[in-house]
């Protein structure tokens, strides 16, 4: 299968490894990967914080890279839930809303991807670590992914996932809400990393790298040993 | 910044601060979590129920104007006197009017949101009147000159003994730790209130358009009292609360209980349907219901946002929210704290002026999720954000914003971009923490991620 594989822009900039394991398990599982460097980001910055025209903007830039493509796989369910559910609602009502529904139709986040899509559970991964998931809102609620990654997770050998206290709590990231309302953003960060430490995990796994930013930013400060990684880091581990 | 919005800035930066009263809420809510679900798991299908509800709302929602016709015909039937209140200050003069017009002076209340929502306690105060809250968590608030700290629990953010030593101060009573005594304590002082009453003033859970019946749940018969003990009853009602069925009780009751507050059903159910009639012992002598519109008309006027007016008002959503769990619900200075008060509070009282309770949010979901009638509460929160600042957008976001989309646009630019960002991160240490610092709000409590040596997009380029 060709897959389209769109790149979120803090995953191209801080990430890259997540998705450098996305590319490389895609295509050890026989798949070629079409990567379009012309696409930078989904328009989410904008579209949260209330500026949809200029959302647009990138946006339409999306539909119109991603209109001949067979499948799109997007490595964070926050970027996957934008280009899925709000794209259409971005571009209702403009000449453009077919368009968004048609790509909406074809995104798939990277777990639900590969369990959901191509029906494989066992990459052959290998990560003898203590870990805990973390359900990254969009990925969770809009997407509905929750089973997937721990589908994932529980071939990969030597791990063992240990589920956090309140794991379907937002770790307080939301974009610009975290620069907007720090102060309430970083306490519910702290309620995460204190779930989280609670376990006695050595790592926070995630599928949103987004999730893993704001996660490891409070964690560093705290000078915590806590380490956040991708799922497809996790996955491409052998 | 509005002054709504600095005050919750303020209260926000101070309140997170607090680990006490964080973590005081957190537990209350985590033990609300449990009982919630294990009342949830006794609906036969929790999702179709919430399904069906949200149908039947979606019904009496659209059709306010023929049901609420038919509910007020009905009351009016039976002998209630039905007052239509286009806004607070015609609702607060209906009520005074009434009380005025029976020479009355004391006056005993049961839960009544749209009372907050009015400000009708102050309004009577002003007007020479004996005003006693008779819920007992609005009754330990009155005491403490505070509004409701949740609009289902007025009073979750205090411990007994703070409850005790209000109660010592106030009552002159002696201390304990024991809620029973203390709600003892309470009653009785209630008591003779209710007896001393002119006026019973309640709000009204549903309105039943088919029989002309307001529907009043409660736990403590407080209600009750309140309703039936005074000569009059006035009942103010926001026009959004009518179903159109008797029968709609059956879903209602049952799911207001098990996503208010994780119960089967709540001890008191009452239907009230008119003032005392011929032949009848008790009741009160006339019973008014005032229709309370402030503002809701406008929201139902926006097909995009209008079923936030499903609204049950359960409190579910706040019980939930990550936001509110952190600042707790006096930090918002809206009488409906979060998510559903984030929603309406913008309808109700001006979208510039509250438009950061619709910022003010992770967009989690959670709220969302959780909403016995299915509101699509966090999608509501993004269309707002759009409207304030489709009228007004912030004079530097929106040309950052125009810089981003245009450089998101250009690849090559973008990658430049990240180059000359890995070079300015090796400086970025000189200004970090400092007043120059650009990501300070970041920082503040985070560390920064760091550019990677080589961007995803630099090693697809080597690999090829």
């Amino acid at each position: 299968m060709k897959i389209t594989l769109f790149i979120p822009c803090f995953i191209d900039a801080c990430f890259p490894k997540a998705g450098v394991s996305a590319v490389e398990i895609l295509e050890r599982l026989g798949h070629t990967i079409d990567y379009p460097k012309e696409l930078t980001c989904c328009g989410q910055p904008a579209f949260n914080s209330g500026y949809w025209e200029e959302s647009r903007t990138t946006a339409i830039k999306v539909l119109e890279r991603l209109k001949a493509t067979e499948v799109v796989v997007i490595v964070s369910g926050s970027c996957g839930a934008m280009i899925k559910n709000f794209y259409p609602e971005l571009f209702a009502g403009t000449e453009h809303e077919e368009a968004a529904r048609t790509l909406s139709a074809k995104v798939y986040e990277f777990s639900d991807f590969l369990v959901t899509k191509l029906g494989v559970t066992d990459l052959g991964a290998q990560f003898p670590h203590k870990v805990t998931f973390h359900d990254g809102c969009h990925g969770l609620r809009e997407l509905g992914i929750k089973q997937q990654p721990r589908k994932l997770l529980s071939h990969v050998r030597g791990l063992e996932l240990v589920e956090m206290g309140e794991v379907e709590s937002c770790c307080g990231f939301g974009g610009t809400f975290s620069a907007k309302f720090p102060m309430i953003s970083t306490a519910m960060g702290e309620n995460k990393c204190g779930s989280a430490l609670e376990t006695g995990a050595e790592y926070i796994v995630s599928n949103d790298s987004s999730c893993l930013m704001h996660i490891q930013g409070l964690l560093d400060r705290e000078g915590k040993p806590l380490r956040t990684i991708h799922l497809a880091e996790v996955l491409n581990h052998r | 910044m509005t002054p709504a919005a600095s005050q919750f800035k303020k209260n926000a930066i101070a309140l997170t601060a607090d680990l006490r009263h964080r973590a005081l809420i957190r537990t209350a809510l985590k033990k609300y979590e449990v009982v919630r679900d294990d009342k949830v798991s006794r609906f036969q299908n929790w999702q179709s129920a919430r399904q069906s509800a949200a149908e039947i709302k979606w019904d009496a929602v659209n059709h306010l104007d023929a049901h609420l016709i038919e509910f007020a015909r009905n009351l009016e039937a039976r002998g209630t006197q039905v007052h239509w209140a286009s806004n607070a200050a015609q609702a607060r003069e209906i009520i005074i009017g009434i009380i005025q017009e029976r020479k009355a002076h004391s006056i005993i209340k049961s839960k009544v949101m749209t009372g907050e929502e009015i400000h009708l306690n102050e309004a009577l105060e002003k007007a020479g009147f004996d005003v006693v809250e008779s819920d007992l968590g609005e009754y330990i608030v009155q005491l403490r000159h505070e509004p409701p700290y949740h609009f289902v629990f007025p009073a979750m953010h205090l411990t007994r003994g703070e409850i005790s030593d209000l109660f010592s101060k106030e009552l002159g009573t002696a201390s304990t730790d024991s809620p029973e005594e203390l709600t003892m304590i309470a009653r009785r002082v209630l008591r003779d209130k209710y007896i001393a009453a002119d006026i019973g003033i309640s709000g009204a859970n549903f309105g039943i358009a088919e029989t002309g019946m307001i529907s009043i749940t409660e736990n403590e018969g407080n209600a009750r009292l309140t309703c039936a003990l005074p000569k009059v009853h006035i009942a103010l009602m926001g026009i959004e609360k009518v179903l159109p069925k008797l029968e709609d009780l059956a879903l209602f009751l049952p799911m207001l209980a098990t996503a208010g507050a994780g119960q089967v059903m709540t001890g008191y159910n009452t239907l009230y349907g008119g003032p005392r009639q011929p032949g009848e012992a008790d009741g009160p002598e006339a019973f008014h219901v005032v229709l309370l519109d402030n503002n809701r008309t406008q929201l139902l006027a926006d097909p995009e946002q209008r079923d936030a007016l499903h609204c049950i008002r359960c409190g579910a959503c706040l019980n939930v929210c990550p936001i509110y769990k952190n600042i707790g619900g006096h930090a918002y200075g809206a009488t409906y704290q979060g998510p559903i008060g984030a929603v309406i509070t913008p309808h109700l009282r001006g979208l510039q002026q509250w438009k950061h309770l619709s910022f003010a949010s992770s967009l989690c979901g959670a709220c969302t999720q959780t909403c016995p009638v299915k509101i699509n509460l966090h999608h509501h929160l993004l269309q707002s954000r759009r409207n304030a600042i489709a009228q007004k957008p912030v004079w530097w976001e929106k040309p950052l914003f125009q810089g981003l989309a245009f450089l998101f646009n250009h690849a090559g630019l973008f990658s430049l971009g990240m180059k000359l960002g890995r070079i300015g991160q090796v400086f970025y240490p000189l200004v970090k923490g400092t007043r120059l610092d650009p990501a300070s709000a970041w920082t503040k409590s985070r560390e920064l991620p760091k550019i990677a040596p080589q961007t995803f997009r630099e090693w697809w380029q080597t690999r090829k």
